[in-house]
């Protein structure tokens, strides 16, 4: 459970973003969380409203794009879709893979509303 | 994580920020500001400024990872005694509570340093960091961090260590690569630890242990030992010897080191270095 850690951390940098743009608020906040990344989608939604009470993003909306576990085969080179615990080439069966997508953690954009005398 | 070259845009999620991707525009009139940052980049801030004091003490730093339990404290004490006046040890333990693993290394002579984490379920670099000031880094050639015992959250946190090591014992299951992915695709080394207890426990598999390992794509090597018994010591004094040899080279050179999966978005695997006598099959 350090999901809340990990949405400590997404607030320090969503307020560092909102004094350099002059926002107002942060209306919503999207990130892409892969199954590898060690974090759980539901719990960082839940730990979200914790970590932003008092901020200026405390209304803002948190999108998360969960993505989907991909590896490429060194060895024979096809990608093919893969689950966490079995990253095995679908076509050839080598474990020799590099992971292509999965293990995400970031944080993609945040949309803002800019004060009026900037 | 890097966050400033752009390697952080990979091929899983290049597709939302080029053409009509869902960053490449604004929604909903609202201005939409594209950020691509790792969630940890304050923790790993802290983790690269860490490696840096490693790296300019020439000092290989060891992250320790397990369940509770699974005997990485008694490794400890029988790495201090095996390696004598070989290798200067130093240590840093990471508890909910208690001084009691720290005590258990410095009665073995060697410098602990003991981070109690409160509820905190794993270390993170900021604490590391406060530890490092507790010791003369320059009178260690290689620092252990004894993580929290728990096989879920540590290994989200980079602490600035070259190596990560999971211990795996044979009083657990040998499917713990399979059910704990995150972690068990983090280290650079496996240890199936307490193996004397094999003999009774004979539904625990070194041989499934590791293939379950190898299920994750990792190639990193499998050593089984036994720290009372001092069976398979021997592997894994060589492997320490080995990467402390390579950090020595690595400082002389100005170059540094992550553990295996930590430079997201690049290829897995991609450094070169010695994975020891092991054969992937």
């Amino acid at each position: 459970m350090h999901e809340l850690a990990v949405c400590q951390g997404l607030m320090g940098q969503v307020e560092q973003i909102a004094r350099r743009e002059n926002a107002e608020r942060i209306t919503r906040i999207l990130l892409s969380i892969g199954p590898l990344s060690g974090v759980e989608a539901t719990l960082l939604k839940d730990a979200f409203p914790i970590a932003a009470a008092g901020t200026v993003a405390e209304d803002a909306d948190l999108a998360i794009e969960e993505q989907a576990v991909r590896v490429k085969c060194l060895s024979c080179g096809a990608e093919s879709e893969a689950s966490a615990n079995r990253l095995l080439c679908a076509a050839c069966g080598d474990y020799r893979t590099r992971l292509v997508s999965g293990d995400e953690m970031l944080l993609m954009s945040v949309e803002l509303e800019r004060r009026e005398s900037a | 994580m890097c966050d400033t070259c752009g390697c952080n845009i990979t091929d899983g999620n290049r597709h939302l920020i080029e053409g009509d991707g869902k960053l490449a525009q604004t929604a909903s009139g609202k201005e939409a500001i594209s950020v691509l940052q790792g969630l940890l980049s304050a923790n790993d801030h802290a983790a690269a400024h860490n490696r840096e004091h490693f790296n300019r003490h020439a000092v290989l730093a060891v992250n320790l990872m397990s369940s509770p339990g699974s005997g990485k404290t008694r490794l400890l004490e029988e790495t201090i005694t095996a390696l004598g006046d070989e290798l200067r040890v130093a240590v840093v333990e990471g508890d909910l509570e208690t001084e009691n693993d720290a005590q258990r290394i410095r009665d073995k002579g060697v410098e602990a340093v003991q981070i109690t984490t409160g509820t905190a379920c794993h270390l993170d670099a900021h604490m590391v960091h406060d530890a490092l000031h507790q010791l003369d880094l320059d009178a260690v050639d290689i620092l252990f961090i004894e993580n929290v015992g728990n096989l879920v959250c540590p290994a989200s946190f980079d602490l600035g260590q070259h190596r990560n090591i999971t211990l795996l014992s044979v009083t657990e299951g040998d499917d713990k690569p399979a059910k704990y992915p995150v972690m068990f695709r983090a280290a650079d080394l496996m240890l199936i630890s307490k193996s004397d207890l094999l003999a009774v426990l004979d539904d625990f598999s070194p041989q499934k242990a590791e293939r379950h390992l190898r299920e994750l794509a990792s190639p990193a090597p499998v050593y089984t030992l036994s720290a009372r018994s001092g069976d398979g010591l021997a592997d894994w004094l060589d492997w320490l010897r080995r990467e402390h040899t390579a950090a020595l080279e690595r400082t002389a050179r100005g170059d540094t080191v992550r553990p295996a999966i930590q430079a997201d978005g690049q290829p897995l695997h991609a450094h070169a270095h010695d994975h020891g006598h092991h054969s992937h099959d």
